[in-house]
């Protein structure tokens, strides 16, 4: 996957937040303040013009990423904000400048920006936020590329496992972020940073399948 | 629901425009969302850098003054400020005395602190953040994020403004700032959610004769949800719960503090039945706000915050402030 891959996923990842703003926006407002859907469409939308402006110096996948992680920091604000702007940002430094990235380089990198994520918020998987959806994604890509699954069903394992954690999300009860004040009420509902981190990761696999 | 915008994207920076043409002592930068003192920093003097989600007004931006802080970033609506905001907040109020961050206790707000508190210190700036964590309506435990920051923000941002003013270094600053917070709690009440500007509707339903049970300041759904009551035993529900975890007896700081819906006229009453409460108890209270402070745009209801005095915590609330919301001694 080269940097065309890359720039063609955080395109489609911007497609697909802002498809889903009002279904994010609605799941945040359930267990949260109803600004999920709109800063993360924000902050994709900020990242598209950042790509754009940048040009040739986003010539590699990793600065792809990192250009992403930085811009969504400074663009999102709230917890999200920090946690996926570290998640691309640690992403992109582990796929350092390759000018093509194999599924083992992009499984090193998703597995960086997991660690990424719960070191900064200290998550884990069950506390009903965005590691739901991105720890067992991770896992269950490992361990297809381990087993010589194709690109393109080691990514649909990808989305489709990162999918199904944030759906195991609904019974949680929420043990971090805004959704834990509200304790036990915070249940039969799905988490939306592990929603949006399921968007994002089938972009990745649409994107890597339409650039076969 | 009604409101008097132009349109959801532009609501923070034209009342930011709005903020700035309003009052001469500030220096608003529209572009960048920071609102500091006009005149630059005072040399010497420890800086106090505050900031959170837009749509709590007059928190924070109303509260930059002499006496209170120095400089306060505005988020999109209810959203944590980013990290850019308040590094350039931080420079702007660098008297070279050092600066006090404080934080309310979101994972965004803290995060995003985090980061700038970090890039500051890159750059020779020493900050230390004061995280506030008052109220009592989340449980502080492994199983939440932890108490949300909410009434007590307002007098943690006085009474160390008021110790930095006098020449107070760093490390008294936040001290007093840290005593503050744990003498501090508050519980929230609401009759209604509000309306993210974006979004067109309220963030929760509540029924006509409903009421939501230890609130936030971000229109998510409180607690519990329970009948409507009469404003007497809507008191006692949340002063009960702050006085099962805080003494209420002798001198006392307490904030009534509306939503930002409900009139001035109910605020009152309320504030008459929560001091009724409190000298039920043996709290004498010595100092009061009763207003709309630290909102949640258009929500209707009252949060209370009652902090116990000491003769030092009283003479720093009396101290002089200028600052849009709060004016007394100059």
């Amino acid at each position: 996957m080269d940097a065309q891959v890359f720039r063609a996923w955080i395109t489609s990842a911007a497609g697909v937040i802002e498809a889903n703003r009002d279904h994010l926006t609605q799941l945040d407002a359930a267990i949260g303040d109803a600004d999920h859907g709109i800063n993360l469409a924000r902050g994709f939308t900020a990242v598209l013009g950042a790509l754009e402006a940048g040009g040739a110096k986003e010539a590699t996948p990793g600065a792809i990423l990192t250009v992403t992680g930085n811009t969504l920091i400074s663009k999102v604000g709230g917890a999200s904000g920090p946690l996926y702007g570290m998640a691309f940002r640690r992403a992109g430094k582990a796929l350092g400048d390759a000018a093509d990235v194999d599924l083992p380089g992009l499984s090193a990198a998703l597995d960086a920006a997991l660690a990424g994520v719960q070191q900064l918020g200290a998550a884990r998987e069950g506390d009903k936020t965005m590691v739901d959806a991105l720890a067992p994604a991770t896992r269950a890509f490992s361990k297809a590329i381990t087993e010589g699954a194709s690109p393109d069903d080691a990514l649909s394992v990808l989305a489709d496992a990162a999918s199904a954690g944030a759906a195991a999300t609904v019974p949680m009860q929420a043990l971090k972020g805004r959704a834990s004040y509200l304790g036990p009420r915070s249940v039969g509902h799905e988490d939306p940073g592990a929603v949006s981190t399921a968007l994002i990761l089938g972009a990745l696999r649409d994107a890597a399948r339409a650039g076969r | 629901m009604k409101k008097l915008i132009n349109s959801a994207e532009t609501v923070v920076t034209e009342a930011l425009e709005g903020v700035a043409a309003a009052h001469p002592s500030l220096s608003v930068d529209v572009e960048n969302k920071v609102i500091v003192r006009a005149g630059g920093p005072t040399p010497g003097k420890v800086g106090l850098v505050s900031g959170g989600g837009s749509g709590h007004e007059p928190l924070h931006g109303g509260f930059v003054g002499y006496g209170m802080l120095d400089a306060a970033c505005p988020g999109e609506v209810f959203t944590s400020p980013v990290p850019d905001q308040m590094l350039a907040a931080t420079q702007a109020v660098n008297g070279g005395a050092g600066v006090l961050h404080v934080v309310k206790n979101y994972t965004g707000d803290v995060l995003n602190f985090q980061m700038a508190a970090e890039m500051a210190g890159d750059e020779g700036i020493e900050v230390v953040p004061v995280v506030i964590n008052d109220d009592v309506a989340v449980e502080d435990s492994l199983y939440t994020a932890g108490r949300r920051g909410t009434g007590a923000t307002v007098f943690v941002e006085k009474i160390a403004g008021a110790l930095a003013e006098q020449g107070a270094g760093l490390a008294a600053v936040a001290s007093a700032a840290r005593e503050v917070n744990e003498r501090s709690r508050s519980f929230g009440v609401a009759l209604s959610s509000c309306v993210m500007p974006a979004a067109g509707k309220p963030t929760f339903e509540l029924g006509e004769a409903e009421a939501e049970l230890g609130i936030g300041i971000h229109g998510e759904p409180g607690r519990t949800r329970a009948a409507l009551a009469p404003a007497s035993e809507l008191a006692a529900v949340a002063l009960d719960a702050i006085s099962t975890d805080l003494p209420v007896g002798g001198d006392l700081l307490v904030m009534v503090n509306g939503m930002g819906g409900t009139p001035l006229i109910e605020l009152y009453l309320m504030f008459n039945e929560v001091r009724k409460y409190l000298e039920a108890r043996g709290g004498h209270v010595a100092r009061n706000l009763v207003g709309n402070y630290i909102t949640s745009l258009e929500m209707q209801g009252f949060s209370v915050t009652v902090c116990q005095l000491t003769d030092t915590l009283t003479r720093l609330w009396d101290a002089p402030v200028d600052t849009p919301a709060l004016r007394w001694g100059r």
